[in-house]
C-alpha cells in the first residue's frame, strides 16, 4: 500500500456504539457524505480492518444532520463478532463504501405492511419512516424470538399508523410468526397496495409464500454473499423470475414472489466450513492462555 | 557511428529472458518472467535495425517511440531510455509485462519478417523496472491552474488521464470504489505476472504528480456525476470504471456451490488476500478439479492462479481452438508449460450436481469449426451425439463481462444498447465536459488500449478547458520548436530530471 496514496487516515469513526442484546449491536458511523447521499433500502460494504472481509450490511438508519450510517450487526461469523469486540465508541472502520444498490420504491403507495424480522427491523425500519413522511398509511409487523431480542420498537412505532409486535415464544406482543402480523393486519385492511419484508431468508420466503394467494405486491431485500459489491464479481447472483440478477446492482429489493428463495438459501451455505475453520481458529486465538503452574520441584 | 546495421549483422536469436522454472511457479506466486539483466538488456537492443519505417510506433496504442528507446538502451543511457519511454506511457513497468505485443509492436517488426522479432516488451519492463529500482520519476514543471478535474476509477485508462491533467497543471481527483487503487492491476492480474509492488510503484508515480486518490467512494452513488460538474466544482470528468457484470451462459446447475466468475475468483485472490486464508478472513473454497471456461487473458490468471492454489488437476475449456484463443501468446504459452490440460472444442451443456449443491462435473459437448462467422473466426459447430462428462469440482466463468450498470443507473449519459457509455471519436459522451474511456466504452480490451483511451481523453479534456495540448504525441525533440510555434520552455511540461 502506497501511503501517500491514502488522505484520510482515520475515517470512519464510530460515533455511537447499543449493545441491543448479547449478539446484537448498533454502530453509528461518520461519514456525512454518504450520509445526505443515503436512500432507504440501500447497503454499505464494510471492512473492519485490512486483513478483513468486504461484508454486505444494509442501512438501518441514516441521519443527514449527525452525518451518520447507522448499522445494526450481529454477531455471528468471526468477521462480526470481531466487529463485536472491537468496534467500540471512537474506534474506526477500515473501510466503508457505498450507499449501494438501488433505492427502495417509496412513491406512490397509500397503504404498507412493513415488515421486519429480527435483525431485519432494521433495515425496513427506514423505509417505514419514508413511506410515512410521503403520506402513506403504515402498519409495521415487527418479530423476535422472544422478548429480550427485542430492539427499536418504540422507534419503529412512532412512524407507523398500526403496529404489531410477534415473539415466536408468546414473550411480547402475539404469539407466532411476523406471519402472523401479517394476516391481522391484511384481514382489517383489504386495500394495501405492498408489503416489505426484510429479514432472515426463510423469514422472508414464508412472507412471499404468505401474501401470494392475496395477491398484495411484496418486497424482499435480499443479501447474499458479495465480494465488491460494485457489480464486479457476480457472487452475489440470484434468481428472480427464471433470470440471473445481480443483488448488488439489479437489487438488493426484489418482487418477493418471483425470488427463488431455495437458489438463495442454498448459495448462502457456500462458504459454511470456511466460516467454520476462520471462527474456530479465532475463538481458539481469544482464549487467555492458562497461567503456566507453577512448578516448584524439591518443595 | 558505427555502420549501418542490416538484418545479417544483428544478433540473430532473441535474447532470451530469465523464468522460473514450470515445475516450482506453478506451486508460486513470485513472478514467473524475471526480466532482462542489464547485458541481456543491451544485446536485445542491438537487434532493432532502427529501421526508417518505424512500423512498431504505428502498432503500438499509444504511439511509443520505440527506436528511440531502444537507441538509448544501446548507448547505455537507460534514464534516456526512461524518459522516451515516459514521454507516451505512464506505466512502462506494467505495459512491458502486460501489453499483448505479438499482436502490436512485435507484431509489425521489420527484424520479425525474417527473424524473431525485437522483444520491445521485455526492453520496455527493463527499463521501467530499472526507473522503480532507482527511483527515477519523470516530474514535469508543472504551472498549477485552477481547473479541477475529476476521474472515475483508478484502472489503467483513468491513471492515464489523471496523469495528462496533472501534467497540464489541473487539480485532479481520482475517485476509487474499492480500498486500494489500481482497478484491473489490482484486483484482476495476479500477482505472478504482475507484482502488487510494481502496481504500488507506478500508482505512487502519479500521486507524485500532484493527483489525489479517494478510497471507498462509489461515484453514482455517494454523489453523481452531474453533481460532481455542480456541486463539487469540477470543471470536467472522465469516466473509466472499466469492466463490469460477469457473463454466465444461463446453463443448468450455474447456482451450485463451486461455480464462481473469474472476476471472483481473482478479486478474492488479488484484492483479498484469500490465498493467505484464514490469515486474511475473505473465503475462497477453491477445489481439487477446476474447470475454466473461457480461452482469454483472464482465463489463463485463473487457470494459473489455480494451480498456484495447489488445485491437482486444473483444465481450459474452450468452445474453440487453439488458434482462435484470445489470451496473449506468452500467457498461453505459460499455462501449457504449467501443465494446464486444455481442451479445446470443447462446449459446456451443464454444470452437473453430487447432489449436496456442490459441483461433481460438466456434461460438455464436442465442436468442430465451421464457417468463419461475424468476428472472422471460424465458428465451433456442435459434434452431434458427443456428449460426454468432464469431472471437476469447481467451474470458473471467464468469457467475458457486460457493461457495469450503475453509473447509466444514476446518471443521464447516453448509453449504447449494451449499456456501454457512448462516446465520440475524441471520448466526449453525452454530458457537456464528461469524457469517457476504456472497458466501460469499448467493452473488455486490454490495459495499453485503456491506457491510450485514457490519454486520448485527456486531449480532448484540454482542449474542452481550453488547456493548450503540450501532449499525445509528446511532440518528438526535432520538431518540438516548431509545436504552437511556442518554445520547450515556455510549455507546461518542461521535464525536469530528479533522482
Amino acid at each position: 500500500m502506497v501511503a501517500e496514496v491514502v488522505p484520510n487516515a482515520v475515517p470512519y469513526e464510530i460515533v455511537t456504539r447499543t449493545d441491543f442484546s448479547d449478539v446484537t449491536y448498533l454502530l453509528e458511523v461518520l461519514e456525512p457524505d454518504m450520509a445526505k447521499a443515503a436512500h432507504p433500502g440501500q447497503f454499505v460494504m464494510v471492512m473492519s480492518h485490512a486483513e478483513g472481509e468486504r461484508i454486505p450490511l444494509t442501512i438501518a438508519d441514516f441521519d443527514r444532520e449527525r452525518g451518520t450510517i447507522t448499522l445494526v450487526v450481529q454477531a455471528i461469523g468471526k468477521t462480526t463478532r470481531e466487529m463485536q469486540r472491537d468496534l467500540i465508541q471512537g474506534a474506526h472502520l477500515y473501510a466503508m463504501v457505498g450507499p449501494m444498490g438501488i433505492p427502495s420504491h417509496i412513491e406512490g403507495v397509500k397503504k404498507v405492511i412493513c415488515v421486519g424480522g429480527g435483525l431485519g427491523v432494521a433495515p425496513v425500519y427506514p423505509q417505514a419512516r419514508a413511506f410515512k413522511e410521503a403520506g402513506a398509511y403504515v402498519i409495521g409487523v415487527i418479530g423476535f424470538r422472544n422478548k429480550d431480542l427485542v430492539f427499536w420498537e418504540d422507534k419503529f412505532e412512532s412512524v407507523c399508523d398500526e403496529f404489531i409486535i410477534c415473539s415466536d415464544d408468546g414473550s411480547v406482543g402475539i404469539k407466532g410468526l411476523v406471519t402472523e402480523g401479517i394476516k391481522i393486519a391484511l384481514e382489517k385492511h383489504d386495500d394495501v397496495d405492498e408489503v416489505i419484508a426484510i429479514g432472515p431468508p426463510i423469514m422472508m420466503r414464508a412472507c412471499s409464500q404468505f401474501t401470494q394467494p392475496y395477491g398484495v405486491h411484496t418486497v424482499v431485500s435480499l443479501n447474499p454473499i458479495m465480494v465488491d459489491g460494485t457489480g464486479m464479481c457476480g457472487g452475489c447472483r440470484v434468481k428472480v423470475d427464471g433470470r440471473t440478477r445481480f443483488a448488488c446492482v439489479d437489487g438488493p429489493d426484489f418482487d418477493a414472489h418471483k425470488v427463488d428463495f431455495d437458489d438463495l438459501m442454498a448459495r448462502l451455505k457456500r462458504f459454511r466450513e470456511q466460516e467454520k475453520q476462520v471462527l474456530d481458529r479465532w475463538e481458539q486465538g481469544c482464549r487467555i492462555p492458562e497461567a503456566p503452574t507453577m512448578s516448584t520441584p524439591g518443595a | 557511428m558505427a555502420k549501418k546495421k542490416t538484418i545479417r549483422t544483428i544478433p540473430q536469436d532473441r535474447t532470451p529472458m530469465q523464468e522460473q522454472v514450470p515445475e516450482i511457479r506453478a506451486r508460486n506466486f513470485a513472478e514467473v518472467s524475471l526480466g532482462y539483466e542489464l547485458a541481456a538488456a543491451v544485446r536485445e537492443s542491438e537487434r532493432c535495425l532502427m529501421c526508417p519505417d518505424e512500423p512498431c510506433i504505428r502498432g503500438c496504442p499509444v504511439g511509443i517511440n520505440i527506436p528511440g528507446f531502444i537507441a538509448k538502451i544501446g548507448e547505455k543511457d537507460f534514464h534516456g531510455a526512461y524518459d522516451v519511454l515516459t514521454d507516451t506511457t505512464l506505466l512502462p513497468a506494467i505495459c512491458g509485462r502486460v501489453c499483448p505485443q505479438e499482436t502490436q509492436c512485435e507484431g509489425v517488426c521489420t527484424v520479425g519478417e525474417s527473424l524473431e522479432s525485437v522483444a520491445i516488451g521485455r526492453l520496455e519492463r527493463f527499463v521501467g523496472d530499472m526507473a522503480i529500482a532507482e527511483g527515477w520519476s519523470a516530474v514535469p514543471y508543472i504551472e498549477p491552474n485552477e481547473l479541477r478535474v475529476g476521474i472515475i476509477g483508478s484502472g489503467p485508462s483513468g491513471m492515464a488521464c489523471a496523469a495528462d491533467m496533472a501534467k497540464a497543471g489541473c487539480k485532479v481527483t481520482v475517485f476509487e470504489a474499492f480500498q486500494q487503487p489500481g482497478g484491473v492491476l489490482r484486483y484482476g492480474i495476479p500477482e505472478f505476472r504482475l507484482p502488487n509492488e510494481v502496481v504500488d510503484a507506478e500508482i505512487a508515480k502519479v500521486a507524485r504528480l500532484g493527483v489525489t486518490f479517494r478510497m471507498n467512494a462509489l461515484v453514482g452513488r455517494l454523489f453523481t456525476i452531474e453533481q460532481m460538474l455542480t456541486d463539487m466544482g469540477f470543471d470536467a470528468v472522465f469516466v473509466g470504471t472499466g469492466a463490469g457484470t460477469p457473463v454466465f451462459m444461463d446453463i443448468a446447475g450455474e447456482s451450485l456451490s463451486g461455480v464462481v466468475s473469474a472476476n471472483e475468483l481473482l478479486t478474492r485472490i488479488n484484492l483479498m488476500q484469500a490465498r493467505d486464508f484464514p490469515a486474511h478472513d475473505t473465503p475462497l473454497g477453491l477445489g481439487k478439479k477446476v474447470a475454466v471456461i473461457g480461452a482469454g487473458n483472464t482465463a489463463m490468471d485463473a487457470l494459473r492462479v489455480s494451480l498456484r492454489l495447489g488445485a491437482d488437476k486444473v483444465m481450459c475449456v474452450y468452445r474453440r481452438g487453439h488458434e482462435e484463443a484470445p489470451a496473449r501468446a506468452e500467457e498461453l504459452h505459460h499455462a501449457e508449460q504449467e501443465g494446464i490440460e486444455f481442451h479445446w472444442l470443447t462446449n459446456p451443456l451443464a454444470i452437473l450436481d453430487d447432489g449436496n449443491g456442490n459441483v461433481r462435473g460438466m456434461l460438455c459437448q464436442r465442436m468442430e469449426l465451421g464457417e468463419p462467422d461475424k468476428s472472422g473466426r471460424r465458428r465451433p459447430v456442435p459434434v452431434e451425439g458427443s456428449d460426454f462428462e468432464l469431472e471437476c469440482d469447481t467451474v470458473v466463468y471467464a468469457i467475458g463481462t457486460n457493461a457495469n450498470p450503475i453509473l447509466g443507473q444514476t446518471s443521464s449519459l447516453a448509453l449504447t444498447d449494451r449499456g456501454y457509455i457512448v462516446a465520440n471519436d475524441s471520448l466526449a459522451t453525452s454530458i457537456d465536459g464528461v469524457f469517457a474511456g476504456g472497458d466501460i466504452v469499448t467493452g473488455a480490451a486490454t490495459v495499453i488500449e485503456a491506457m491510450g483511451a485514457g490519454r486520448t481523453a485527456a486531449a480532448a479534456m484540454k482542449r474542452y478547458l481550453g488547456l493548450r495540448d503540450s501532449t499525445l504525441p509528446y511532440a518528438p525533440a526535432e520538431r518540438a520548436s516548431s509545436l504552437f510555434g511556442l518554445a520547450p520552455e515556455q510549455r507546461n511540461f518542461v521535464r525536469v530530471q530528479v533522482a
